[in-house]
Order: structure tokens, then sequence, then C-alpha cells
């Protein structure tokens, strides 16, 4: 789950870090109540969006008075963002962040992530702030610093130690280091897999402040950090593809791609082999799906019809592996929802596995002109051969 | 005995009293491996899939003696305690199949387990299997082969595929291993090359990746300085867009790490055989089995 820089805001001030004034609004007419709350011109205007990259996209803007805060707002609000890490699709900005205007003396790069490879929380900072951190570790690696955060937890001499390494000297020495603390603390209370500070700034009058705010939170943790879940599922699920979205509520994982061949895949791995596969044979796949292990009939039957929804779906290829889902189950899905719905694709099926021999004879007799295949090679030449027919 | 389990493990479910405990439980029973007991706290005492449940791991050691694996069906909010706890009674190899785990829990998990003699294979794993011998997990037994090719994958049903392809051609297995789609797991590619490489039993291996994280990098690097005996693999995820998780929180590509074309060329730069086509694993181990000879 990702978090919107308003929303990352909000934990970070609970967390005692500090930040700007800002207001998140939604519609023009807040725009000057906001600027008072935040004390008056000038401001910075933010749109938010999930993608990094939006202040080089125009998603930033600086306004001097009322008015023109007015027609920045007006002109974002409702826009669709496209940045570099946004995809071609870009992201609609619906809400705006208001923000006092800081002035700023230095600015470092802080952030705190799950090291797959350490098996550990590392802590990732540079004196290098307010651009790309992957392009500051691949040009200038000598700029990236990093520590891993103990198992029994943090100790402010990390942050000290990190501070010295930044330049920092003096007061600041100590108030990164409880900053840090806090920034660690806000990690692990809240099941984060990613957080970060960027730019953290020093300002004019010496204090740290957090510019800006990046915040994901561990999926698997949702049952423990239900108000997190809950905000995301109001504020933030929007933003989500539609496809995506009804994936999610028919209760499968699925993923939206550009290409014209719909996939239908139980298991992660063999989900991402098929559409590599289609690829192989010349193909594009139009999605990632994976019904998982435990997939009722009325599943399989809502996912069909929703690949099925797509106008960009020129055929489907179906690939069961029986394991711990039988085939026969998802033959019934199939065939349900392809009764209710009036066909013209090509649906190419392979099942595999349990109960394999009842998944086919229920294809078979339900009169319908799917295209059985014998092999996953086999099913991926035949559902590309079709659609490009 | 290939590694890991063979036919005298003696096996306890965590979490048997459940949906997916029980049903696999009698699955495991019915392919053949020795699963002795099960444990559910709060439910000692009573039988289930006609086992003896107790309320600890530590119990059933006092009163069944050494256990030499436990598989782990507990649900994901408690699924990290079950670990610790089997860990704590020195369990040599504990088999995580639940999936949910929260990554933090797994940090935690990993330093309990740091200085223990304990394995952790999994969480998000379909499991360990040697066919014909035993099988700890919920990959269907059917489809194993007793042989000689090692089995590592992230992934299951693609485990599945592969392990297919090889019996189909006759080509049985010494044992398979699903290491788990999640972003911290207990056992690597190279814990596990590690394994085989050393296992009389054992003449190559296929090794199943995915998109996300530097395992397979890493395991590259082991490869080339390390195994001698041939590896083919495979890499899931070619077409996979970066920034988006396939379905396994494990499987992403952020940050510009985790692309399958890293992968790949790191793998051949090691002497792996990468076969581009998922479905002709089997073959291409076929044929580097007989240019070994």
């Amino acid at each position: 789950m990702k978090f919107y820089e308003y929303q990352t805001k909000t934990l970070f001030a609970e967390h005692g870090i500090a930040i700007p004034k800002g207001r998140a609004i939604t519609e023009v007419g807040e725009v000057s109540k906001a600027i008072e709350a935040v004390g008056g011109t000038p401001v910075v205007i933010k749109a938010q969006v999930l993608a990094g990259g939006r202040g080089k996209a125009g998603g930033i803007q600086f306004a001097a008075s009322d008015k023109e805060a007015k027609s920045i707002a007006t002109q974002l609000l409702g826009k669709t963002l496209t940045t570099v890490q946004s995809g071609s699709a870009g992201e609609t900005i619906r809400t705006l962040y208001v923000e006092a205007k800081s002035t700023i003396d230095k600015s470092l790069y802080l952030g705190l992530v799950v090291d797959r490879q350490q098996q550990a929380v590392t802590i990732i900072a540079s004196g290098e702030g307010g651009v790309e951190i992957e392009t500051v570790a691949e040009q200038t690696p000598e700029k990236i610093h990093t520590a891993t955060l103990p198992t029994v937890g943090y100790s402010p001499y990390i942050g000290r130690n990190l501070a010295k390494k930044l330049g920092l000297e003096g007061k600041q020495l100590v108030s990164f280091a409880t900053l840090l603390g806090n920034l660690c603390q806000l990690f692990v209370n809240k099941d984060a897999s990613l957080v970060e500070i960027n730019p953290l700034v020093v300002t004019t009058e010496g204090n740290l402040v957090a510019l800006d705010g990046k915040l994901s939170i561990d999926d698997n943790a949702a049952f423990r950090q239900r108000q997190l879940a809950q905000i995301y599922q109001q504020e933030n699920r929007a933003a989500e593809n539609q496809l995506e979205q009804q994936a999610r509520e028919i209760g499968v994982s699925f993923v939206s791609l550009d290409g014209n061949i719909g996939c239908m895949v139980n298991g992660a791995g063999l989900a991402m082999a098929t559409m590599d596969l289609i690829k192989l044979y010349g193909g594009e796949p139009a999605n990632f799906l994976d019904v998982g292990g435990s997939v009722s009939s009325e599943q399989v039957s809502a996912a069909f019809k929703l690949l099925t929804s797509s106008k960009r779906v020129k055929g489907i290829l179906v690939n069961i592996f029986g394991g711990i889902v039988h085939c026969d189950r998802v033959a019934k899905g199939i065939v349900t929802a392809a009764e209710n719905l009036s066909l013209d694709l090509p649906v190419v099926v392979r099942l595999e596995g349990t109960h394999v021999e009842q998944g086919r004879s229920i294809l078979a007799e339900s009169g319908l002109t799917l295209i059985p295949a014998e092999s996953l090679e086999h099913a991926a030449k035949t559902i590309v051969e079709r659609v490009q027919r | 005995m290939a590694i890991l389990v063979d036919k005298e493990t003696r096996v306890i479910c965590q979490g048997i009293t459940g949906k997916n405990g029980s049903f696999y439980t009698e699955q495991c029973l019915e392919y053949g491996s020795k699963v002795v007991a099960g444990v559910t706290p709060g439910k000692g005492g009573q039988k289930h899939v006609g086992l003896p449940v107790f309320d600890s791991v530590a119990e059933v050691c006092d009163q069944l003696g050494p256990i030499d694996a436990s598989m782990i069906f507990v649900p994901a909010p408690f699924a990290a305690d079950a670990i610790c706890e089997a860990a704590a009674a020195d369990i040599p190899l504990i088999v995580c199949i639940t999936e949910g785990i929260p990554v933090l829990d797994m940090v935690s998990v990993c330093a309990t387990l740091k200085d223990s003699k304990t394995t952790l294979i999994g969480p998000n794993c379909p499991g360990v299997i040697t066919p014909e011998a035993c099988k700890i997990g919920i990959m269907p037994g059917s489809i194993h082969k007793r042989g000689r090719v090692g089995v590592i994958s992230r992934s299951g049903t693609l485990t599945y595929e592969a392990v297919y392809q090889l019996s189909k051609l006759g080509i049985g297995q010494s044992s398979c291993i699903g290491i788990g789609g999640d972003p911290i797991v207990g056992s690597s590619f190279v814990d596990l090359l590690q394994r085989f490489e050393a296992d009389s039993d054992t003449d190559g291996i296929v090794m199943i990746g995915e998109i996300g994280g530097q395992a397979e990098e890493e395991a590259a690097d082991y490869i080339k300085a390390n195994v001698r005996k041939p590896v083919v693999a495979y890499i899931a995820g070619r077409t996979a867009p970066p920034g988006k998780r396939m379905g396994h929180a494990g499987a992403i590509i952020a940050g510009g790490q985790g692309g399958a074309e890293e992968k790949i060329e790191r793998l051949r730069s090691a002497g792996v055989v990468v076969e581009e086509n998922p479905a002709h694993l089997g073959r291409t181990m076929k044929v580097a089995l007989t240019k070994r000879g």
C-alpha cells in the first residue's frame, strides 16, 4: 500500500518529525482557506500522486498570491500527470497539497527500506537530497551512506555517525539522530516496507524539516494496520487501475498490461511464465492473473468475465496446473462464465494436475468452442496464432 | 539420501487442526511421510486426522522423542511465533507453507534463527519433497518421480510444471524444494545449491527464479565458484513491468533492481544454461545431463 505525501506527512507529524505547515485540498474553492491555514503566501502547491518525478513533470508549483494559487490549482486538479515513474497512462491529480514555502540551506536524503539480502531494515542517507536516490547511487555511490537497524531497535549513535558523514554538526548532529529514531519507530510501528524523506532539508534557521515524504506499508500487515488500511481503502484505491480494483474485489491477483491476450493462471510464477511464453511466441499478454490456491468456481467465473470485459483482449489463455486448485472447479467456472457471455473470442484451455480428467470432460461436454491444449507450449502457440489470424 | 528429508524423517504439523493443516497432513500421510503428531495451542490431548495433538512443540519432543521436521500451516498473524517455537525446540527443519506473513516478522524470525541449528524453508512456499520417500508440503505428489535431478524454485505451480516435464521425459528428482515467493525467506538458492552440490544422489539441478531481489545473482556467483554439476535455470517475469508486484510479495522490480535480464545474464556468465522457454525445461535438463555423460 503506497501513501500520498499528505498522508505520509501526517504520520511524520504524529511521530515528532518536523514538517512545513500544509493542507490537503480537493477543490479550487478551498485554496484561500488553505493558504490562510499555512500562514499565507508564498506557498508551494503540490500534486498528490504516488509516482515519483512529479516535480519535473510540473506537479510542483510556487504561488506568490491567492490569485496565482487558484489558477495553478485550477490547472492541476483533475489533470493527468505523467512522470518518469507513472507509466504512459499517468495519474489523475485528485488532491493538492498546499504548503508553506521553506527556506533551504541544505538538502539531504533519508530513507529506510527492508533489505532482502541483509534480511534487515537498512537506513540510507545521503548529502545529495532532492534528486532520485537511484541516480545518486549509480553516479556517485560514495555519497550514499547506509547502516543496519539492529533487531533490538534503534540507538542514537547510529544517527550521529550518519549525520557526521552527511556533514552535519553541533545541534544538528543530535537533532538528526532524534529524527532518525522517530523515523525508525514509524517504520516499525506501521509495518512499513519503505519510507523516504527526500529532501530532508536544513532550513536557514538550522532546523531539520521533512519537505517530502513517501511511504509504503506492507500489504501482508494490513490485518494489524487497520487504520492505515482503511485510509488506503477510502482515499487511495481510486488511483488504481479499474480492472485491478475489480480483480481485488473478486479476490484474485491481477496486473494490467498493454497486450491483447488475456491470461488466467494459477500461481504467480506460472502466471509470469505464461506471459513470458506468449511474448516468446510473438504475442503480447494483456495481464497477469493469478487465481490463487483456494479459488472457487464462482471466482473463476468472475475473473473470466473480467478478462473478457476489456475491449483490448482478443483471445484468452487459461493455464491451470492443479495442485491445490482442482481442474474441475476451474472448468466449471469457465463454462458458467462462457455460457453467460456470448463469447466470440478464441479461448485456449490447458489443464493439468489434480482432477484433470474431470476438468477436461466438463469442458468437452459443455458444447462450447473452447480450444483444448495438450501442453504449455501447445497452449501458448495456439492462442498467439489464433489472435494473430 | 537426497537432501533435507528422506523416508525416515519424523514430521509434525503446526496448525494441524486448521482446514489446510488437516487436509495436507492427510495428503502427506497418504504419500508415505512419517507425520507423527500435530500442534495446536489449546487443543492438546485431542486426536485429529488420526494423530495426537499437542499444545506445544516442546511437549511433542518430550513425549514422542526427537522430531526431524515441522510443517507449518499456522495463519499468517501467528506464523512467526510458530516458527520461533519450533526453532526453540531445536527442530532441525522447519517448512513454513503459510502465505502473507508481514515482512518485519520475518526480519525478526531470521535474526532469531541466525544462531540456531534450524533450517527454515519458506514461508509462502509449496514445501519440500524427496519423491517416493517424504513429502512435506502441498505439491501434488503424483507428478514426482524418484531420480537424480534436484529442483529449487521460488514458485509453486511453476515448479510443478518443471517437475512434470522432467518426469514425463523419464528424469526423476532427488529432491524438490520451493524456497518461497516472499522478499525474506529462510533458505536461499545458495543454501540449497550447496546441499545439492554435496549430495551424491543428485546429478544436475534445475533452478527456477523470478524477478525481484538479488537471490538469483547471488546464486550465479555461488555457482561460478562452487558448483560443478550442470545447472539449468529459468527466470520468470521477463514481461513484467517495473514497480508492479506480480502476485508474490517478492516479485517486484524496484529501484532499478530485480529485472529478469540482469539475472539471466549473470547466470549465463556463471556457466548456467538459462532456458528462455518455460515449456522446454525438461528437455534442456535432459540435454545438459547427456552432455555431462
